[in-house]
């Protein structure tokens, strides 16, 4: 099929769906609505309110680190019968840490970005009236939402939240008699996990169609936003891992509910031999981390494509080596899939496997170099714009360089054996991707905010949250790495047991007290996004006067997104700054000039 | 430590504070009309800023190495963790060039190309000789990196020993360690978590003539010079047998059995004559008389490293790397299985 016959049929039928239009209320615009830009602020919102909570469970576990085993009367007040009299109960530690990882790896940093933005602006951006399927994408945010509700439910539970890690190993997580968080706080995490994985699959299925099938007329793959890119290949990675994520959770729900032993084998605890035999907790590792390891990159790469755009539209220059990029991303991509024991080298699995994991682990690091260098090449020679979203894409090719090169000492099976599980590690993935990724969110905030909300959100707001943010956020991890070279295993609910530890108490006091202030530094974030839904300066239809598609629909949204014809697209979305043109971007729209190379 | 608290409450307030009053200057701001773009002297700042802060970090960073490298762990006490070591500070030379190559200039373009009024930007969309040049120069550092990092792994992990090695379980259950000696015949008698009873608390099968000289310990004895093999056993969750002065870790696995094997290289007695391990030690007695706590004296310490539960962070046992004399005359005073169950 031609690109040409698709956009017409995409086009007859957009139509269709606009003639049977009518007059929306509030429970069909804001709550069961299937336009792809209300869906995307949903997930913001929820994403956003998930990130409170999991910032703040960070701020209370700092404070236990700090000052290991001292009251807070804080800690009771958040805490209650796991803080008595302030002091915070070891297995309420362990469950914040819990928490605190699930949410923000799997409810900010996967939907909340993801699903923000894929949403957002995959049709807005192809040239497209909405996804493939709204309803699917209605579905999607719904499970979310279901999953969000079912998590915060587990905080609540009398036995509280599950606590065995975010990666949830069993045994530990498969037996409530392990620890108080194995018991109703983990099946609630497991249910919540199913409905997240079911949220995630219906949108990603739904990212891949729209993008390969819905494309404008004369968007050829080559002239797609990196953006698109890469929603596009994070959708296929989360397709591909997710299914055996929730086969993952599926066992680990028999182990614990139907009496198998998939995980389980040889265990005495509680004075008794239990029943289980010829399972192997090192199977869930495995399918866990082929998710794991890919969701590293599913968190990762949409926070790449964002900053891409953002640099080139900001740097005024295009994105250099495109192609580069574009293969940079597919080959990250491809190797995310064969890296995933580089988690379990100590699990005793044949050394044959950790030589070939370390070999695969370490090639990853080639694509990362050619994606920091050409981003920096785009700044070079650039007519630098900050805005509060420049500031944040450029913080984040700080924080992917600094994580990803410590990613080399990791990754190297050697060398991981003495930092593995360490704070080096802790250190090494908040960097690289934790702070990258919310770096990429707050960018894509920042930056497509007039276009979700038609207002701009406050420039001063923003340096100030950018500028604290980014001191605070270094002065929490950098130090990390040294704890960890000191031997300090992570997940300690206080390191007073050791007294080889005890000269870096000081260090963990310093890490708390950036933890706090750059904790609250958020607040000025929250501000100014309320704020500015309602108050802020009305935007131009092209505020940051960018190329790509979203910025040629109207400020005011619309079902079916333009209101004449779908745009036709002529160049890539990179020529900025191009010789011979007047100003210094050409939107994607524009035909070519007389005598015009098209450039790319 | 309520202090503490107030302080948190304190900077808190000051910048909920700080921030309202920005919001109502900028709320006046808005009601004047006043644009929100950026303009060449936010430009201009922000700029400077990067330079500013971005140098200030990689600052920061030479003044941590400075403060904190000293908090490293001690030189290696084991014959692999040398090779381990010496590919740690090639990969850390490695890193450390690249990043204090790259953030510069990171921060440098981005102050030097801040956006200015009537300048306009190169138009400059790829250059292929040098992107193949910053692929070529990672791929070679790497395997550089990759070929040293396999051939270490493999000698960690299949060691050719010229003698045999002496056989010890490290056993983990919730929340502590136990250590078995293999005895005399340098065999462990078979032992399953169904012979678990009472004073057999590894569940050691009596029955099997290999564990009558098996010697069960709550502290762990090692020769020095000698090669150990370990066998790690646990019987009820995942925990990790890390011994981070001897670079040796390994998961204890319910339901399987793991190995690991080095050669302790320094004792107990040497190690606390180390200069490093004085200066810590002398460190850390400072902070523990201040607090009012006993006088710590170096020892080498196991430590559980996978999240097991509530006391995780407690689990732990001493270690202690003698002379084969002094090790002899322990194990001797020890009681054998075949004399305790």
């Amino acid at each position: 099929m031609s690109t040409t016959t698709t956009t017409e049929k995409n086009n007859h039928f957009q139509d269709h769906l606009m003639e049977h239009h009518h007059e929306e209320n509030f429970f069909t615009k804001y709550l069961f609505t299937m336009d792809h830009k209300m869906i995307g602020k949903q997930f913001l919102i929820t994403g956003m309110f998930m990130g409170i909570i999991g910032v703040m469970m960070s701020m209370l576990f700092r404070l236990e680190i700090a000052y290991p085993e001292q009251s807070f009367p804080i800690l009771e007040f958040f805490l209650g019968k796991w803080a008595p009299d302030g002091v915070m109960d070891p297995n309420i530690y362990l469950a914040l840490v819990t928490i605190h990882g699930t949410i923000m790896v799997f409810f900010v940093l996967t939907a909340g970005l993801s699903g923000t933005f894929s949403n957002l602006l995959i049709p807005l951006q192809i040239g497209a009236r909405d996804m493939a399927s709204g309803f699917m994408n209605a579905l999607s945010y719904w499970f979310f939402f279901a999953s969000s509700v079912v998590m915060v439910t587990s905080l609540f539970v009398e036995s509280g939240p599950a606590a065995a890690g975010w990666t949830v190993y069993p045994p530990l997580s498969a037996l409530p008699q392990a620890m108080p968080g194995s018991g109703a706080g983990m099946t609630l995490w497991l249910i919540s996990m199913t409905l997240f994985i079911v949220s995630s699959l219906l949108g990603s299925l739904n990212y891949i169609v729209t993008v390969l099938n819905m494309r404008t007329k004369g968007m050829s793959m080559t002239r797609l936003p990196l953006t698109i890119w890469a929603f596009f290949v994070t959708a296929v990675l989360g397709v591909l891992s997710f299914p055996v994520l929730l086969s993952a959770a599926l066992l680990l729900m028999f182990d614990r509910m139907l009496g198998t032993s998939f995980y389980l084998s040889d265990i005495f605890m509680g004075g008794e031999v239990l029943s289980y035999s010829g399972g192997s907790p090192v199977l869930y590792q495995h399918l866990f981390w082929f998710l794991g390891h890919p969701e590293v990159y599913i968190i990762l790469l949409p926070a790449l494509g964002i900053s891409s755009e953002v640099i080139a539209t900001n740097s005024r220059k295009p994105i250099f080596g495109y192609r580069a990029m574009v293969g940079s991303i597919l080959a990250i991509a491809f190797l995310s899939f064969i890296v995933w024991g580089h988690h379990m080298f100590v699990t005793g699995m044949n050394p044959f496997l950790g030589s070939v994991f370390t070999f695969t682990t370490l090639l990853i690091a080639i694509p990362s170099a050619v994606k920091a260098f050409n981003y920096i090449t785009t700044l070079w020679k650039g007519n630098i714009q900050f805005t509060p979203a420049m500031l944040f894409s450029i913080a984040l090719v700080s924080t992917f360089v600094t994580g990803g090169l410590t990613g080399v000492i990791l990754g190297d099976s050697a060398l991981d054996i003495n930092v593995h599980d360490t704070y080096f590690v802790v250190a090494h993935f908040h960097i690289v991707m934790g702070l990258s990724a919310i770096y990429g969110m707050f960018a894509g905030v920042y930056h497509w905010f007039p276009k979700m909300y038609g207002r701009m959100m406050n420039k001063s707001m923003g340096y100030a949250h950018f500028w604290l943010t980014f001191i605070t956020a270094y002065g929490v991890f950098f130090p990390m790495h040294f704890l960890g070279m000191a031997g300090l295993p992570r997940r300690y609910y206080s390191n007073t047991a050791f007294p080889m530890f005890d000269n870096l108490a000081d260090i963990n006091v310093l890490i708390t007290y950036f933890a706090i202030i750059g904790g609250a530094a958020q607040l000025i974030f929250i501000f100014n996004f309320f704020y500015s839904i309602w108050r802020g300066p009305k935007a131009k239809q092209n505020p940051w006067r960018g190329n790509s598609l979203e910025w040629t629909t109207p400020v005011e949204h619309i079902h079916g997104n333009w209101p004449g014809d779908v745009p036709v697209v002529y160049r890539w979305a990179y020529d900025y700054s191009k010789p011979g043109a007047e100003e210094d971007f050409v939107p994607q729209n524009v035909p070519l000039a007389e005598g015009e190379e098209s450039g790319h | 430590m309520s202090a503490v608290s107030i302080i948190v409450l304190v900077v808190l307030v000051i910048l909920t504070l700080v921030q309202v009053m920005r919001i109502s200057e900028i709320s006046s701001e808005i009601q004047k009309g006043k644009d929100n773009d950026v303009s060449p002297k936010d430009n201009d700042t922000q700029g400077r800023l990067m330079l500013l802060v971005g140098f200030g970090f990689i600052i920061s960073v030479v003044v941590m190495y400075i403060a904190w490298g000293r908090h490293s762990l001690p030189e290696p006490s084991s014959a692999h963790g040398a090779e381990i070591d010496s590919l740690w500070n090639l990969s850390m030379l490695i890193i450390n060039i690249v990043f204090f190559i790259v953030q510069p200039i990171l921060f440098y373009f981005a102050y030097k190309y801040r956006g200015k009024k009537g300048t306009k930007a190169t138009y400059y969309e790829h250059n292929n000789r040098l992107e193949l040049f910053w692929t070529m120069v990672p791929a070679l550092a790497l395997a550089v990196l990759i070929i040293w990092g396999l051939n270490v792994w493999s000698t960690l992990m299949m060691p050719e020993n010229e003698e045999e090695p002496i056989l010890v379980e490290v056993y983990a259950q919730q929340f502590n360690w136990t250590v078995r000696y293999s005895g005399g015949d340098n065999e462990l008698g078979y032992a399953t978590v169904h012979e678990i009873a009472g004073a057999n608390i590894l569940g050691v099968d009596t029955q099997d003539p290999a564990s009558a000289d098996d010697i069960v310990t709550k502290e762990l004895h090692l020769p020095v010079g000698k090669p150990i093999q370990f066998a790690f056993r646990s019987q009820d969750v995942i925990h990790s047998a890390y011994f981070p002065h001897f670079r040796a870790q390994m998961n204890c696995v319910p339901g399987s059995v793991t190995n690991f094997q080095f050669t302790p290289t320094v004792t107990t007695a040497e190690i606390r004559q180390n200069k490093d391990v004085k200066a810590h030690v002398e460190e850390v007695n400072e902070i523990r008389k201040a607090k009012g706590e006993d006088v710590w004296d170096f020892n080498y310490v196991l430590l559980c490293n996978k999240i097991c539960g509530a006391a995780h962070y407690n689990m732990q046992m001493d270690i202690i790397v003698e002379t084969q004399d002094e090790f002899d005359a322990w194990l001797k005073e020890q009681k054998t299985v075949a004399e305790t169950l």
